[in-house]
């Protein structure tokens, strides 16, 4: 008989097509305009004196301030001890997270019993629990981290519990069809499947966590933190020391963001979906 | 049932054993409807297949015959009646039962080969005899050069041909198509209908082939079973006396399209 011919040459064009194309370099830059032209209004209105300098202070001084706390190492201990807390919040957070979604999408029991309960308690405001956590756990770094831990869970919950309930009956049957034990389509069907959806509400709990750290630190005066560094610049009157807590917070969340995306990359693309 | 000679009854002597023939007996499934009452989708279907046979099942949406697809594959073990293959029950799916499903059904995490790897997951082979098996498949669907490609990048038709190499990649006794060209593009459907011809001359594995193509079912089956619906049974069973591989143009073949097609247009003009 014939031999099996090769996949035709509508095919191959068919795949080159669908080839993802490298992302364009040139409008990488263009998210700069709005922030760079921001602070040249920023700085002309200073340097006119316009505003009361009280009040608006300028980008110079702004910048004397940031090498002030980094050269006196301020900023250092301050963002140490966020971090700190935020990533313990964030791990204790996503852990509870991923156990309690696991359970609640695989089994239905969990589900009927745990679910609407789960679904009551995800809706009281984060910041509504503050006053139990301060009369609980005082309002020293115990009380943050339970705060931000709570601000972490809430997303993973809710992601990979859809996550996992979003697997296609199509592919759990393929894995049927080919005698796939329970381990196996739980390792090898649902994870994969739910994988997208898990890495979503992580991602989320990232981000909510450092949001929460800033909050926390705000409300739970006690200790030190960015969020401290705020509280002392807004007592103080010091606008330059909350220009330049801001800018701080607003940096390391992009930079969460940023290690997040490409870590959620690299996850899609051994799975195979970019 | 009487059995038919077919040009594979010869090979059916001398290769396979006689007991690896598929024997439906006496199926019938029934539903619990929604608002109450049963719905009998299936009813007293016999069918006995010969090793080595092709058998298109045709009939229009709605007549059961996915249903009794399911049954053989072993999804579904709540029905009256026996399927035995080999002179043993049926009880859940088994590895000597492939699956062609109509969405081609990759798992979009996996290369093309890993995916029809999937078929051998839980073969007794070594890791080097599956991988062999796995590169003689890829070559078996003309997919070389696309072992590492993901299922995203490729064509329907390419997905197609994977999902045919992961469904004989483990050889099965009884290869099961689920309407397999239903979603192609009809370029693509007739070339893959010849590709599945010549894999079945080759490999010689009893096919059940669910379609509501009649042409498709008239090109590829030995017998064609016609089923008609409400309940779903068996309307009559067509033998295909023609030599492989067919041609579409052949006044042969389109007389029996034709006849088959006859079914067709009588139902639709019943009451």
């Amino acid at each position: 008989m014939s031999t099996a011919p090769d996949a035709s040459a509508r095919d191959i064009a068919e795949l080159a097509a669908a080839q993802p194309l490298a992302p364009r370099e040139e409008g990488r830059w263009r998210g700069l305009v709005l922030p760079l032209a921001a602070v040249a209004v920023w700085w002309l209105l200073a340097s006119l004196d316009l505003v009361n300098s009280a009040l608006l202070v300028s980008p110079l001084r702004v910048l004397q301030t940031a090498f002030e706390q980094i050269a006196g190492g301020q900023l250092q201990r301050a963002l140490a001890a966020s971090l700190a807390r935020e990533l313990a919040g964030f791990a204790i957070g996503t852990v509870g997270g991923l156990l309690l979604g696991a359970f609640l999408g695989l089994s239905p029991i969990f589900e009927r019993v745990v679910g609407p309960s789960f679904n009551t308690f995800k809706q009281i405001s984060l910041f509504a629990w503050i006053p139990l956590i301060s009369v609980w756990f005082g309002l020293g770094d115990v009380a943050k981290v339970v705060f931000l831990s709570l601000a972490a869970l809430v997303p993973v919950v809710v992601n990979t519990c859809d996550g996992i309930r979003s697997v296609p009956a199509s592919l759990l049957e393929v894995g049927q069809a080919y005698g796939y034990t329970r381990r196996q389509t739980l390792l090898e069907v649902v994870l994969p499947s739910a994988l997208p959806a898990i890495f979503t509400g992580v991602y989320l709990a990232l981000i909510y966590s450092w949001l929460a750290t800033i909050g926390a630190e705000y409300l739970l005066v006690s200790g030190m933190g960015i969020g401290n560094t705020l509280i002392e610049g807004s007592e103080h009157f010091r606008m330059d020391l909350v220009v330049f807590g801001m800018l701080v917070i607003g940096l390391v969340g992009w930079l969460m963001n940023a290690c997040a995306r490409a870590l959620e990359r690299r996850i899609a693309r051994r799975l195979g979906r970019i | 049932m009487t059995l038919s000679p077919s040009p594979t009854a010869a090979a059916t002597a001398s290769g396979h054993p006689a007991s690896n023939a598929l024997d439906i007996r006496g199926v019938g499934k029934r539903y619990a409807r929604a608002q109450g009452g049963v719905l009998q989708v299936l009813q007293g279907i016999d069918l006995h297949i010969e090793p080595g046979q092709f058998v298109s099942i045709v009939g229009s949406s709605g007549c059961g015959k996915s249903t009794l697809l399911r049954l053989v594959l072993g999804l579904d073990s709540d029905y009256e009646g026996r399927i035995l293959l080999g002179g043993h029950e049926i009880r859940g799916p088994g590895p000597e039962r492939g699956i062609v499903f109509q969405d081609h059904r990759l798992f979009p995490w996996l290369t093309v080969e890993q995916n029809i790897a999937v078929g051998l997951r839980n073969a007794a082979f070594s890791q080097k005899q599956k991988s062999a098996l796995v590169a003689e498949h890829v070559a078996l669907v003309g997919l070389n050069g696309f072992e590492k490609s993901w299922p995203h990048q490729i064509s329907g038709g390419m997905a197609q041909r994977v999902a045919i190499a992961r469904g004989l990649v483990n050889r099965p006794r009884v290869l099961l198509l689920d309407e397999p060209f239903g979603a192609l593009d009809a370029l693509t459907r007739s070339r893959l209908q010849n590709e599945l011809q010549r894999i079945w001359q080759k490999e010689g594995i009893t096919m059940l082939l669910v379609t509501h193509d009649v042409d498709e079912a008239v090109f590829l089956g030995d017998r064609v079973v016609v089923m008609e619906p409400s309940p779903g049974r068996i309307r009559r069973i067509v033998d295909v006396d023609l030599p492989h591989p067919r041609h579409r143009s052949a006044p042969a073949f389109i007389r029996l399209r034709d006849d088959v097609l006859s079914d067709f247009i009588e139902a639709a003009a019943a009451p």
